[in-house]
């Protein structure tokens, strides 16, 4: 480890080289799934999309379903991981995934179809399409990567950002009686007859991240054995859209998001 | 299949289930309503899926991925529905998605829906108009070899009449010749290949290909298939006793019927007067009116509104002859668009009053 840590300075300024790892220390692409085509991504340092989004992806090769996986994409900042992918991905309007994965999962049933979307486009767009697919038992995985910000646009309020919350157009804090209140998702879809596993996790430390894969791991386990609909809320970072420095966004995900949008399996009807 | 009387609705249906439609999703509305019914009847027992969605969105959007996963899937409504899906026509031109959506209109003031669209950016559709059943069972088909050679949504575009007619008609299978491999459609095989494929209003391309979002080159692409398909749709037209006349009337769709029999009725009595009727509305047979019209000095326009195909007869005549308005707004109490002035006999006198007007210009 001493080795990867090396310090140099460069111009004066201290820099950490990770370059040059000793010889048993595993690298990144080691962990790599295989749906992933390229590593490189644009989102922001301090994200916790691509987390997500790769703990997805681990989950579907583990359950040996990497050569009938198709995903579905909304509009946001992920849209971006719909090219960098080695999974088919359908790309769809902002708010509309839902719909396309049923077109897709109806004419090939036995393909694991899941769709990524944001709380914007999941929550305040497309709010009608998630909870008719979830009421229809349609047997799709649901994700929405939930940072409770527009993070895309450039920090706006969205559906579930939490009360106090500053945004760009709730510059003094979400206000209830001025801004509304925020939805709890998952707490809504869980209400479906039609849902049988819904869960709300997050990436936002290593022991998060072990349970974020458990409930995406259930979650297709509930599509793959045709029980229902399936859908995890993963709390995401974004510090950018938060207006907060990289490394305090886990805390105030824990502090702020996570206080409202509390974590755990909501509904499991195996369990 | 033997013919047999089948209300329109019906035979659009048996049509759609012919041409190898195995998905269809709507929200029910009329006269669209009762082509919904029929498929939700038809595609069971073909192995096929109907879906009675929830909104106008959903059901363009549950066709999207049908077709995206490479069957051939419709999906349609009313005027107000098809409204709501604009947004999806759209991008599924640009998504380069084949399908199929039944525009059955309330008379006829939804022309420049279906031949403009209502989406944004640079996107067209081909629109079909049957005037019968026996044109509609052909034009179903039609519309879905047209999406496929394409890769674009094609329009259908019916009216209350057209679904509420019964006929006796034949349903049968038609080869319209060879079409491309479906190689880009999504079945979730190419994942993990190396070479994952991705159906797209954002483009095709990957990061592994070294350009990732390069939406330069993808619309310029696109706008090079638009061109290709604009040129390539062959134009339809009917036309009757333009050779001669002094005088020509235009309508399509159902109207176009009485139209043709009051045009008639005025040749039997000795007048100098043709028809001509744009079975592709879009793309528009302008050449074939430039044809029908060349001995003409007017061209009467019928439509069942206030006033819209007559853009695209004066954009095909560009001055070459007089442009007259004879249609009007249907404005039965139904609001189905079952238009009083669908009369031959009072057509036929609406039209012999132009064709006097017309002579004394002269």
């Amino acid at each position: 480890m001493s080795e990867i840590l090396r310090q140099t300075r460069i111009d004066g300024k201290l820099v950490l080289r990770t370059e040059t790892a000793p010889a048993d220390a595993r690298l990144v692409d080691d962990f790599t799934p295989r749906l992933i085509d390229v590593g490189a991504h644009h989102l922001c340092p301090g994200c916790g999309e691509p987390i997500a989004m790769r703990s997805v992806l681990e989950i579907i090769d583990e359950l040996g379903a990497t050569d009938r996986a198709i995903g579905v994409f909304g509009i946001g900042c992920y849209t971006a991981f719909s090219n960098n992918l080695d999974c088919e991905v359908a790309q769809a309007l902002h708010g509309r995934a839902p719909p396309v994965a049923t077109g897709i999962k109806r004419v090939h049933p036995n393909a694991v179809v899941f769709t990524i979307q944001g709380d914007g486009d999941m929550a305040n767009e497309g709010l009608q399409e998630v909870l008719h697919t979830a009421a229809r038992g349609e047997r799709v995985t649901c994700v929405m990567l939930n940072n409770g910000v527009f993070g895309e646009t450039g920090g706006h309020i969205t559906a579930t950002t939490v009360i106090g919350q500053r945004t760009k157009n709730t510059l003094d804090g979400r206000d209830g009686r001025k801004d509304g209140y925020p939805i709890r998702v998952s707490d809504l879809i869980a209400q479906l007859d039609g849902a049988s596993f819904v869960a709300r996790c997050t990436v936002n430390t290593a022991g998060n991240v072990a349970n974020a894969r458990r409930m995406i791991q259930r979650a297709f386990q509930h599509q793959i054995d045709d029980i229902g609909f399936s859908f995890v809320e993963i709390l995401t970072m974004c510090p950018t859209g938060w207006f907060i420095d990289t490394a305090e966004a886990p805390g105030y995900l824990t502090e702020h998001l996570a206080a409202t949008h509390q974590l755990g399996v909501v509904k499991d009807t195996r369990a | 299949m033997k013919a047999r009387l089948m209300e329109g609705s019906e035979a659009i249906a048996e049509a759609m289930v012919a041409a190898g439609c195995r998905f269809f999703a709507g929200y029910p509305m009329t006269p669209f309503t009762e082509v919904l019914e029929h498929m939700a009847r038809l595609l069971p027992a073909v192995g096929g899926t109907c879906i009675n969605a929830e909104s106008e969105l959903e059901a363009i959007g549950m066709a999207w991925g049908a077709a995206a996963a490479g069957v051939r899937a419709a999906t349609g409504s009313t005027g107000q529905g098809l409204s709501l899906m604009q947004e999806s026509i759209a991008e599924a031109s640009t998504a380069g998605l084949p399908l199929v959506i039944l525009n059955m209109a309330r008379a006829q003031g939804d022309y420049f829906q279906a031949t403009r669209g209502g989406g944004h950016g640079d996107y067209r559709t081909p629109v079909l108009a049957p005037i019968d059943l026996p044109e509609a069972v052909r034009l179903a088909q039609l519309a879905f070899h047209l999406a496929d050679t394409w890769r674009n949504p094609v329009v259908f575009f019916g009216d209350y009449y057209l679904a509420h007619t019964y006929q006796s008609v034949g349903v049968t299978p038609l080869d319209f010749g060879p079409l491309p491999q479906k190689n880009w459609a999504l079945d979730g095989s190419t994942s993990g290949t190396g070479r994952a494929r991705l159906v797209s209003p954002l483009g095709d391309l990957k990061q592994r290909d070294g350009v990732g979002f390069d939406l330069a080159d993808f619309y310029l692409r696109q706008a090079d298939k638009l061109t290709t398909m604009i040129d390539g749709v062959q134009p339809l037209a009917e036309t009757s006793g333009c050779e001669d006349a002094e005088v020509i009337v235009t309508a399509f769709g159902s109207p176009a019927k009485y139209i043709r029999a009051a045009v008639d009725a005025l040749r039997a009595d000795g007048r100098s007067v043709g028809y001509f009727r744009p079975i592709t509305l879009f793309p528009f047979p302008a050449a074939a009116l430039r044809q029908a019209t060349a001995s003409a000095g007017h061209v009467l326009v019928y439509e069942n509104n206030l006033g819209q195909m007559i853009d695209d007869v004066r954009l095909a005549l560009l001055g070459s002859a007089d442009i007259r308005f004879i249609g009007g707004l249907s404005l039965d109490s139904s609001g189905f668009g079952i238009a009083p002035d669908l009369d031959v006999a009072l057509l036929t006198e609406r039209i012999r009053r132009s064709l006097d007007s017309a002579a004394r210009a002269r």
